[in-house]
């Protein structure tokens, strides 16, 4: 066994113990089978509703969920080290260091994603049983299209917290910056845009700008991604409406939402070789 | 020949400040070295240049014939074992799965990391989470983890800090073993006393430079430090006169506040100064006492201040 595959194998135990990544598990299945059964209440009816509806409301809640268990499950993972003595030891150790940001990476990354996809495979075998109309090749597609792009999503974050963690000094600053680094891309960020739709009053060369500069935020990224498939009459109109000018091609998205795990990965991995322990 | 640490005009600058300037020394195989200083004195910083964790500013350092530092070190490693100064390994793992853990990234049978936890006497408590235990068992935690894949080095820093008699007893213990199979040992420490009996040789750090180095008594001879004889004159006796007879033969002399004498003896003169106390009718008991390391330290001006001060 290498190196990475042992670190990996420890973070991804580490994860399952502090039972974060359990409860994103237990909240994406929870979530999933009570919006499918009680999202129709608001049009007077209950029971499992609109596949893609559904969906479209899970998207919306793994944009605010996700990149906070990405944060909280890695912002920790050199600065913690640090905090308790381990890091000059580890570093001792016959590996190198890119080893081991990139296990510690990797191992994250990976109880994020089985989390995503044990919580949200739950949800979606009980609807497949209980819901047969929902049974269509265009629904499995939805549902990969979501659990790659959720778990892309959560490594993305998992990269932010790495940079987070090799240049904070202690574990507080770090939890701190974490914070900081969800409140900026779940809300300032989009707050911001629009603010710049609301007083530019969407004359023309802001009307072509503004689809591009979705591609700045790994989670806008992520809701074009899950919401461009779903296409309109999914309760996402408005988000729709705001970039109807612009198409957005898959595998465009998907190459930025790469971008967004592969460059803070890269810059994690040169700051920490360029850090004094 | 290969030594187990070979250092050539070692420098470290942080930032523009000299942590570590100008260190020459050697370490050869299979012998047990102390590395002495205060706090701030470049202890952990020689260590870190050492262990390959920082890169020199100047000058050379070979660790079993090899550069630490460098991807190129990184085979060089497993043969080199750390025990870091107060390291709290990870408190929600169990002792077993934190030496399991370690041992697999160092390449060794985890049925040795077992053996090690028996042999620094954590087998009862293998099983627990490491974050209850005590500060002497994650020592000994530390301990274990450090002789992981048998290394030739093993680099302790600060081993004692926080243990209790019983625990740095059983710590030396182990040193001592090592030493027997042949490993070679650098154990860093500011409680010289402790640490005397059981090194080969010293290093001794002021301040980022290198003060002296050498074995104990090679040490002393360097510095020339006096040997010193306590003396307890019987109760009928009159001290004003005992001193008196002193300024003859004794480099200095000091009354401690319990009555006692302490006299400071020149190179070579001990015996004739013994038997001139011995045949003196005032005296009830002599304790000779040889240069510890403390008052050697104290007397190279790696101290803040020397302990005897001359009073004659």
């Amino acid at each position: 066994m290498n190196s990475i595959a042992i670190i990996a194998g420890k973070e991804f135990r580490d994860d399952f113990r502090n039972r974060w990544t359990i409860a994103v598990a237990v909240l994406f299945a929870v979530l999933a089978l009570s919006i499918s059964y009680f999202g129709g209440a608001a049009a007077g009816k209950v029971g499992f509703t609109s596949f893609d509806a559904t969906l479209a409301s899970l998207t919306t809640l793994a944009a605010f969920v996700v990149p906070l268990i990405g944060l909280l499950i890695a912002y920790d993972m050199v600065v913690g080290e640090q905090d308790n003595g381990t890091l000059l030891l580890v570093l001792s150790y016959p590996i190198s260091r890119v080893e081991l940001v990139a296990g510690k990476f990797l191992g994250h990354c990976a109880a994020l994603a089985t989390a995503t996809l044990v919580g949200f495979g739950a949800a979606v075998v009980i609807i497949q049983i209980m819901q047969p109309e929902a049974r269509t090749s265009g629904a499995w597609f939805s549902i990969g299209n979501f659990v790659l792009s959720a778990s892309m999503l959560g490594a993305s974050f998992v990269a932010l917290a790495s940079v987070i963690s090799v240049t904070t000094a202690d574990k507080a600053r770090a939890a701190g910056l974490a914070l900081v680094t969800w409140l900026v891309t779940v809300i300032i960020f989009d707050l911001c845009l629009l603010a710049v739709l609301v007083f530019s009053g969407g004359n023309p060369w802001e009307q072509s700008l503004f689809p591009q500069l979705l591609y700045f935020n790994p989670i806008d990224v992520f809701r074009l991604i899950n919401l461009t498939t779903l296409g309109s009459g999914s309760g996402n109109e408005l988000f729709m409406g705001m970039t109807a000018t612009h198409v957005y091609r898959p595998w465009v998205l998907y190459l930025a939402m790469l971008l967004w795990v592969v460059v803070p990965f890269a810059l994690a991995q040169f700051l920490f070789r360029r850090k004094e322990v | 020949m290969i030594h187990a640490i070979d250092i050539t005009a070692l420098g470290k600058q942080y930032k523009g400040v000299a942590a570590l300037a100008g260190v020459s020394a050697t370490v050869p195989m299979g012998k047990v070295i102390g590395l002495l200083g205060h706090n701030g004195a470049g202890k952990s910083t020689l260590i870190k240049l050492i262990l390959g964790l920082i890169e020199p500013t100047s000058g050379h350092v070979e660790v079993l014939g090899q550069s630490p530092w460098g991807s190129a070190a990184v085979a060089l490693r497993r043969r080199i074992g750390y025990l870091p100064e107060s390291v709290a390994f990870y408190g929600n793992l169990s002792g077993t799965e934190v030496i399991n853990y370690l041992a697999d990234l160092k390449r060794a049978p985890r049925a040795q990391a077992g053996k090690l936890l028996a042999r620094v006497g954590l087998g009862h408590a293998k099983g627990r989470r490491v974050s209850t235990y005590s500060k002497g068992m994650r020592q000994r935690l530390g301990l274990a983890q450090a002789l992981l894949a048998s290394p030739e080095l093993v680099v302790l820093d600060e081993p004692t800090g926080g243990l209790d008699p019983q625990a740095t007893r059983e710590l030396y213990e182990i040193v001592g073993e090592l030493r027997t199979e042949g490993h070679s040992v650098l154990v860093s420490s500011h409680v010289l006393a402790e640490l005397e009996p059981h090194i080969d040789s010293a290093l001794i750090l002021r301040q980022g430079e290198l003060l002296a180095a050498g074995s104990v008594g090679e040490l002393r001879r360097q510095s020339g430090l006096p040997d010193m004889v306590v003396v307890q004159l019987k109760d009928a006796a009159d001290p004003a006169a005992f001193a008196r007879e002193l300024n003859g033969f004794a480099l200095a002399q000091t009354l401690r506040h319990d009555g006692r004498f302490e006299i400071e003896i020149a190179e070579g003169g001990k015996l004739n100064v013994l038997q001139r106390l011995a045949a003196d009718p005032a005296v009830e008991d002599i304790v000779v006492r040889e240069a510890s390391l403390a008052r050697l330290y104290d007397y190279l001006g790696a101290g803040t201040k020397r302990e005897v001060e001359p009073t004659a």
